[in-house]
């Protein structure tokens, strides 16, 4: 069953060739073979079995919806009822939340009969680029063992891309699935800010987190938006709109989409290897009927820049409620207020998370606040306003996911803003809040390389059906480790 | 008293002038929170008024209760204030354990209302105009349970969430008593608009006091000092009173007033400091990316203006103009929203189609008389039955159609003003309205002209020497007459025909 689509084991589970049980004890056993990756927090073996089950009756009546009985990872930043939920950190360490985030009820039994076996590993509080911020040890990439995954989301990408599930949710504030999509040679897709709830999502960046998807293909990914988007009265930035059928608009041809490349995501600080497999991944979109447009996006290096304030100061607030005092670490014998305080927030947090709480809080002081906050928050306006021009020439704009493949692991972790720097292409679609798509476009020194394609608000279906397109005549998204060219 | 206190000059000295602007907390009645679902019903067992969004459980999100939003709208349109088509919502950082999220989500840069006034009256019969700066919505934070737990301190988080409606005024207060009589006015204001249950005691009106003080005659602001909740008129003018005095005094033995948060101490009528501003925190305000700002389009407005009460001042002035009441009474009827409404409903009844009237040349003194009547009754005999009893109008024991009813039986001469009394303290007391009680006690006023002229039959036969002396000269024997008819009577003589019947009887013309 390794690596079929959700459309397969779906069409599998219904021609009785395989049960929702079968498919969740293989998922199973896949994670445990891979223990070594990682890339898996918690696994609840008893509730894996019961929600199969509940799949099985549900397929046995027939009238199942597509994902019924697909086992699947959630990215532990979602809530889940009953199963602890940790973000990566030992804060975390012990939480049980008492209700269901939107994503998980959606995907879950009363929604689309989706099979959740576990949590999936992350970095602390989805504040990283390569996985290896997590309370619960670094996650190594299934291509070489030797290298990160990417972050935030790396344990959800690395077990996609080992086969463990068929697709895993994830969480994107910056690139958090993009780019370890891109690093593990799987599909990304990061949608639309507010077109998934994010209820019930440990919250990072508010203006900036957005839940997704990580699967193999873009046709995935299409049943899993459709499952989990749509508007929800408990998240106040959830768009009331209608969702698009994600499946049926697939089909579109790529013929007269007209993709802009933008000449700043191909810039000085992208490998060569990088460079020349996204541009042979361009010409075989032209190949196939699109029209290639120059661009430029004037106000791009300011993306790390302003993102870099605007993410950790609204993080320094989101964060001060992990105070020691209702739930979550809570360091031994208090001598007084402040002493709680500061043990259980420096106990709990790791090094990553502090930086981030320190600059945050700096950005919003009194004195600083213009300097910072708010010159980012006018960046940010630039920045959407360059989309927004573009989009009026383009349907589509294009250019590597990262500028780099998988580094090694430790190989930044002394250097902050290096690190900082390798987000350099998916930070201005946070901050524009628009939907874009990282997906598998060839390999650099036996490691992926990932295209990312980017769409005006809510053209989901204008960049699932364009990478669908590119996946019906390219197989660099049915590449698994062990088989790379 | 302390001996602090007491080395304090009871007038301000006159070459300074105080300055106080008031930030009242009035707790908005929605039945549920600014954010989230849970109940904000006073009183119930700690914890048990606290959602996963009130405890700031990890990935919930605030969603902003629209009753709340149009509460503030409606003081907006009350005040005459400028009410904001977008107000955003800013997080207010900052650590204390009843603050569950670690910041307080309140509106900074865009409120929902600005620029409004209100007019004031003063006990010296004067007044001021005071100018809202603004009115902000916010959450209420939590509250620390120090005496629950052995040497820890308790958080009790029903309070959480709750809805208050910050109102701001510009410094333009200059004496305690304006500040008291501004923010009476205000509580008024709030309860009369059903936005605020104004319940003190409980902390759903509350108020913090700026205060400075400078030279007569200088334009620029002292240096002042914020006295935090003060939860009644008292204390609010009891700790201003003493702030005042404090920074005099200071300021005349030549030191500086420091910017700082005080706390009043009831027990001894002080002010203490809190914390100077080197310690104050940098709230480090934001726009809270987890809520759009708030719209509000001018249909919203426009739906909730047809919805607004006649406000106090209109009220007043209208009983004054229209009713022809007495300035005294057309206040104290409009010093709160139940007893207005109270004397509202008392009229209605009086004055329907069917009920019978207080005679009058025209409809319109008769329409004066009835409301004289009524404003009478309702300041008079039901205030004292209700301050006897403890009970706020709500409660009274006897409702307004009841008293109407009573006060038409005054009006068509079936009792004298004076039974009246006797038959309200019989409602109040127990059930029957006001004719059962007249019925069953017989105390329907003697018109019948035979029976009166037996009384003073009787009276004249019994008291031969008065009458001699009545005869003789002593004209003021005449109301002893009429006592004495009317203790015959039970009081129930109509009190004009025996006083008509008894000068006939002793040979005077008729009076008038």
């Amino acid at each position: 069953m390794k690596n079929l689509s959700i459309a397969q084991l779906a069409q599998s589970l219904r021609a009785r060739q395989t049960s929702a049980l079968e498919l969740a004890r293989g998922a199973l056993a896949a994670a445990r073979n891979k223990a070594t990756l990682n890339a898996i927090i918690t696994l609840d073996e008893a509730a894996t079995v019961a929600a199969a089950e509940r799949a099985d009756r549900t397929l046995a009546r027939g009238d199942a919806p597509p994902l019924c009985g697909v086992p699947l990872l959630h990215k532990d930043i979602f809530c889940t009822r009953g199963t602890r939920t940790t973000c990566g950190s030992r804060m975390l360490e012990d939480f049980v939340p008492p209700y269901d985030a939107t994503v998980v009820e959606r995907l879950a039994g009363a929604g689309a009969g989706a099979v959740a076996i576990g949590k999936a590993n992350m970095d602390e509080f989805a504040m990283g680029s390569s996985n290896e911020n997590s309370f619960f040890g670094r996650v190594r990439n299934p291509w070489d063992p030797a290298r990160v995954p990417g972050g935030s989301s790396g344990g959800s990408a690395a077990a996609v891309a080992a086969g463990i599930v068929p697709f895993a949710t994830g969480t994107d504030t910056g690139g958090s699935i993009r780019q370890p999509a891109a690093f593990c040679g799987i599909t990304g897709l990061k949608p639309t800010y507010g077109r998934v709830s994010r209820w019930g999502m440990v919250a990072f960046a508010s203006s900036l987190d957005c839940a997704g998807v990580l699967a193999r293909r873009a046709e995935d990914c299409a049943h899993v938006l459709g499952a989990i988007a749509g508007f929800d009265a408990r998240d106040a930035t959830s768009m009331d709109r209608p969702v698009d059928d994600y499946v049926a608009a697939l089909s579109t041809s790529l013929k007269g989409i007209r993709i802009g490349v933008a000449r700043e995501y191909f810039g000085t600080g992208v490998d060569a290897g990088v460079d020349t497999a996204v541009r042979a991944a361009l010409r075989d979109l032209e190949a196939l009927g699109a029209t290639l447009v120059d661009l430029s996006l004037a106000h791009a290096h300011l993306a790390i820049p302003a993102y870099y304030v605007i993410a950790p100061a609204e993080a320094s607030s989101n964060l001060a409620r992990y105070d020691g005092v209702r739930y979550g670490h809570r360091c031994r014998d208090p001598q007084s207020l402040e002493d709680l305080y500061t043990r259980s927030r420096t106990e709990g947090f790791g090094a990553e998370v502090k930086r981030r709480i320190l600059v945050g809080t700096y950005a919003l002081s009194a004195g600083y606040f213009d300097a910072y906050y708010l010159r980012a928050q006018r960046v940010r306006r630039l920045i959407a306003d360059d989309y927004a021009a573009a989009f009026a020439a383009v349907d589509l704009i294009a250019g590597p996911t990262a500028p780099s493949i998988a580094f090694k692991l430790g190989e930044k972790t002394d250097d902050p803003l290096a690190m900082y720097a390798a987000d350099v292409n998916t930070v201005a679609v946070n901050l524009a809040g628009l939907p874009a798509i990282s997906i598998p476009a060839g390999f650099s020194e036996g490691m992926p390389v990932g295209l990312q394609l980017i769409a005006p608000a809510f053209a989901e279906s204008a960049l699932l059906s364009a990478a669908h397109q590119f996946q019906q005549h390219t197989d660099w998204h049915l590449k698994t480790p062990g088989n790379s060219p | 008293m302390t001996s602090q206190s007491s080395a304090l000059s009871p007038q301000p000295s006159r070459a300074w002038q105080p300055v106080i602007g008031l930030e009242i907390h009035a707790q908005l009645n929605a039945a549920s929170k600014l954010f989230s679902g849970a109940s904000t019903a006073y009183g119930a067992e700690p914890n048990t008024h606290a959602s996963v969004v009130d405890v700031a459980l990890p990935g919930t999100l605030p969603v902003p209760n629209i009753a709340a939003l149009h509460k503030a709208i409606r003081f907006g349109l009350a005040v005459g204030g400028r009410i904001a088509r977008q107000s955003v919502f800013a997080r207010k950082n900052y650590f204390y354990p009843d603050l569950p999220k670690g910041y307080q989500i309140s509106q900074y840069e865009l409120p929902v209302v600005s620029d409004g006034r209100l007019a004031v009256r003063l006990d010296d019969g004067r007044t001021i105009e005071v100018e809202i700066q603004r009115a902000h919505l916010e959450e209420d934070a939590g509250k620390s349970v120090h005496d629950a737990f052995h040497a820890a301190t308790g958080v009790d988080l029903n309070r959480a969430g709750t809805p208050l409606l910050e109102i701001v005024s510009a410094p333009v207060l200059y004496s305690p008593a304006e500040a008291v009589a501004y923010m009476r006015t205000v509580h008024t204001l709030v309860r009369w608009l059903d936005i605020c249950d104004g319940n003190m005691q409980e902390g759903s009106f509350r108020c913090d006091a700026n205060v400075s003080v400078r030279r007569v005659g200088e334009t620029k602001l002292g240096t002042r000092a914020e006295i935090k909740n003060v939860n009644s008129f008292r204390f609010v003018e009891k700790a201003i009173e003493y702030e005042i005095e404090r920074q005099i005094r200071a300021l005349e033995n030549g030191e500086a007033i420091v910017q700082e948060t005080r706390l009043y101490d009831a027990t001894h009528h002080r002010t203490r400091s809190m914390r100077g501003k080197e310690d104050a925190d940098d709230y480090r305000y934001f726009p809270d990316p987890d809520l759009p700002p708030l719209t509000v389009t001018a249909a919203d407005i426009d739906a909730i203006r047809v919805t607004m009460p006649e406000l106090p001042a209109a009220r007043r002035a209208r009983y004054e103009s229209a009713l022809g009441l007495p300035e005294a009474d057309a206040a104290q009827l409009c010093s709160d929203r139940a007893t207005t409404d109270y004397f509202e409903a008392v009229l209605a009844a009086l004055t329907a189609p069917d009920a019978a009237r207080v005679s009058g040349p025209s409809a319109m003194d008769g329409r004066a008389a009835n409301a004289k009547l009524a404003a009478n009754w309702v300041l008079g005999e039901l205030a004292a039955a209700l301050n006897e009893a403890a009970a706020h109008i709500e409660a009274a024991r006897v409702s307004a159609t009841q008293l109407a009813q009573l006060l038409a039986r005054i009006g068509d001469g079936t009792i004298s003003g004076k039974i009246a009394k006797d038959v309200f303290a019989a409602m109040w007391a127990g059930p029957g309205d006001a004719d059962t009680i007249i019925a069953a006690r017989g105390l329907r006023q003697i018109s019948d002209s035979g029976a009166l002229v037996a009384a003073i039959d009787a009276i004249l036969a019994e008291f031969p020497k008065q009458l001699a002396d009545y005869r003789a000269g002593n004209g003021k024997l005449l109301q002893f007459f009429v006592g004495q008819a009317m203790k015959r009577t039970k009081g129930q003589a109509n009190p004009q025909q025996l006083n008509a019947l008894l000068r006939e009887k002793l040979g005077l013309r008729a009076e008038g």
